[in-house]
C-alpha cells in the first residue's frame, strides 16, 4: 500500500513539472505537437526507469556514509557522497546511450521517431533531479525507488502532452502579441500547476 | 574595452537573455525564487561555474575530440559544481539546505551547455570569460526580479526583512500565500515576458 501511495504521489503530488519545475527547457521546446511530446515522455519514463534503480544500488551501496562496510568492516567510516553528482551523471550518460543502442537494434521505427530527443536526456533535469530526489529521501528498498522513477517519469509525461494538446488549440486564439509562444506557454503551466495543486493531500 | 567586447558581456542582459529569450536553465530559475537570498546565491553560484567552465572548455577546445565532447563538457562542470556545493556547505548552511537538489542540477542547467557548445568551443579564454560573466548575471536578474516580487508579496519581507508596515495589515492587508506556491513564479516569469517583449518588438513570435 506504501508503494502504491508512492506512486500515485511521485504522478500528481510531486510532480516533476508543476511542483519541481524539472526538465522544463525541453517541456517548452517540445510540446508543440502531442505526437512528438509522447514519444519524449515515453522515452523519458525509460530512463527514468532504469536510471534511478541503478542510482539507488551506486547510492547505497557505494556512495553513502558507512556504504563499503560489505567490501571490509574496516570501510565503515569511508563517506564518498561528495561524488554522488559526478557519478550520477556518469551512469545517467552511458545508461541514455545503451538505451539508445538498444532502442536502434530492436526498435527502429521509434528509433526513428524520438531522433534527437534520445541523446539530449541526458542533460533533460528531470532525470539527475530524481536521482538527486531519491538520494534525499532514503527509500527503504530498490523496489520503492523503481517506483519513484516510473511515477516521476509518468507525471513528466502527464504534463507535457497535457500542454501539448492545449498548444495544439491555441493556435486558433486571439492572444496578446508580446505574449504569443513562449509566454502563453509559462502562464497556462502555472493555471496547470494552480489544478495539480488540488492533488495534494491525497492518499489511499 | 572594445565595442565587441562589451556586446558579449552586457548582450545577455536583455536582447539575449539567457532565461527569458533563449529559454535556458528555466528549471533552476523558477524552483529557487520564493525568497530573495536563496535565489542570489544560486544566481551568483550559477555565474561562477559558467565563468569558469567556459575558460576551461575555452583552453582545451583545439584537444577536445567532437566525438566525446559532451562528456568532456559535463565532467568539467560536475567538477566545479562539487566545489561550489563544498563551499556552501561550509560557508553558507542554511542557504546551502534551501536550495537542496538545486545546487547538483546546476550540471544540467541547459545554460551550461549552451553556452559552453555556442560559444566556448570557438572562442578564446577571455571573451568567454566574459560571455559566462554575462549570461551569469542575465541569468541572476531574472532571478532576482522574480524572487523580489514572490517574496515582497508572498510573505511581506525582502532577504528575510519585514518591508511591509504592520499599520497596513492592521488595516486589513493580507500576504498573499499564493505567491510562495510553485505555480505564481511559473506566472511571474510569463509577466515579464510580456513586458520584455513589449518593449522589444523584434522579439514578439508571430
Amino acid at each position: 500500500m506504501e508503494t502504491f501511495n508512492l506512486f500515485i504521489k511521485s504522478i500528481f503530488v510531486d510532480n516533476m513539472i508543476f511542483a519541481y519545475f524539472l526538465g522544463m527547457c525541453s517541456y517548452l521546446a517540445v510540446s508543440k505537437t502531442v505526437k512528438t511530446s509522447t514519444g519524449l515522455g515515453i522515452a523519458v519514463t525509460f530512463v527514468l526507469l532504469i536510471t534511478v534503480p541503478v542510482n539507488y544500488l551506486l547510492d547505497t551501496y557505494v556512495l553513502r556514509e558507512g556504504a563499503l562496510t560489505w567490501l571490509n568492516e574496516s570501510f565503515a567510516s569511508v563517506d564518498l557522497s561528495f561524488l554522488s553528482f559526478i557519478l550520477f551523471i556518469a551512469i545517467i550518460a552511458s545508461m541514455v546511450q545503451i538505451v539508445e543502442m538498444v532502442v536502434e537494434r530492436y526498435a527502429p521505427a521509434l528509433y526513428a521517431q524520438l531522433g534527437i530527443f534520445l541523446p539530449l536526456i541526458a542533460v533533460n533535469c528531470a532525470i539527475l533531479g530524481a536521482s538527486l530526489f531519491m538520494q534525499q529521501r532514503n527509500f527503504a528498498n530498490v523496489g520503492q525507488a523503481t517506483v519513484y522513477g516510473l511515477g516521476s517519469g509518468l507525471g513528466w509525461m502527464l504534463a507535457i502532452v497535457a500542454l501539448a494538446a492545449v498548444r495544439e488549440h491555441l493556435k486558433y486564439n486571439k492572444i496578446p502579441a508580446p505574449l504569443k509562444g513562449l509566454g502563453i506557454a509559462f502562464i497556462l503551466t502555472g493555471l496547470m500547476g494552480m489544478a495539480f495543486m488540488g492533488f495534494m493531500g491525497i492518499k489511499f | 574595452m572594445s565595442p565587441e567586447r562589451k556586446d558579449i558581456l552586457f548582450g545577455p542582459l536583455s536582447k539575449n537573455n539567457p532565461v527569458i529569450v533563449l529559454v535556458l536553465g528555466i528549471c533552476s530559475a523558477l524552483a529557487v525564487t520564493a525568497q530573495l537570498k536563496p535565489a542570489l546565491v544560486m544566481g551568483v553560484s550559477v555565474t561562477v561555474v559558467v565563468a569558469f567552465s567556459n575558460v576551461i572548455i575555452s583552453l582545451l577546445r583545439n584537444t577536445i575530440p567532437s566525438r566525446i565532447r559532451i562528456i568532456v563538457q559535463l565532467v568539467v562542470v560536475a567538477a566545479l559544481v562539487i566545489i561550489v556545493e563544498q563551499i556552501l556547505k561550509a560557508y553558507a548552511y542554511e542557504v546551502w539546505g534551501q536550495l537542496s537538489v538545486y545546487i547538483g542540477l546546476i550540471i544540467t542547467n541547459c545554460i551550461l551547455m549552451g553556452r559552453l557548445e555556442a560559444f566556448a568551443l570557438g572562442n578564446g579564454p577571455f571573451d568567454s570569460f566574459l560571455d559566462g560573466i554575462g549570461n551569469g548575471l542575465g541569468y541572476t536578474a531574472i532571478l532576482v526580479i522574480v524572487a523580489f516580487f514572490r517574496e515582497l508579496l508572498g510573505s511581506g519581507a525582502l532577504l528575510g526583512f519585514h518591508i511591509i508596515p504592520q499599520s497596513f495589515y492592521d488595516a486589513g492587508y493580507m500576504n498573499n500565500g499564493l505567491m510562495i506556491m510553485p505555480p505564481m513564479a511559473l506566472i511571474v516569469v510569463g509577466c515579464i515576458i510580456w513586458v520584455h517583449r513589449s518593449i522589444n518588438k523584434d522579439l514578439q513570435e508571430k
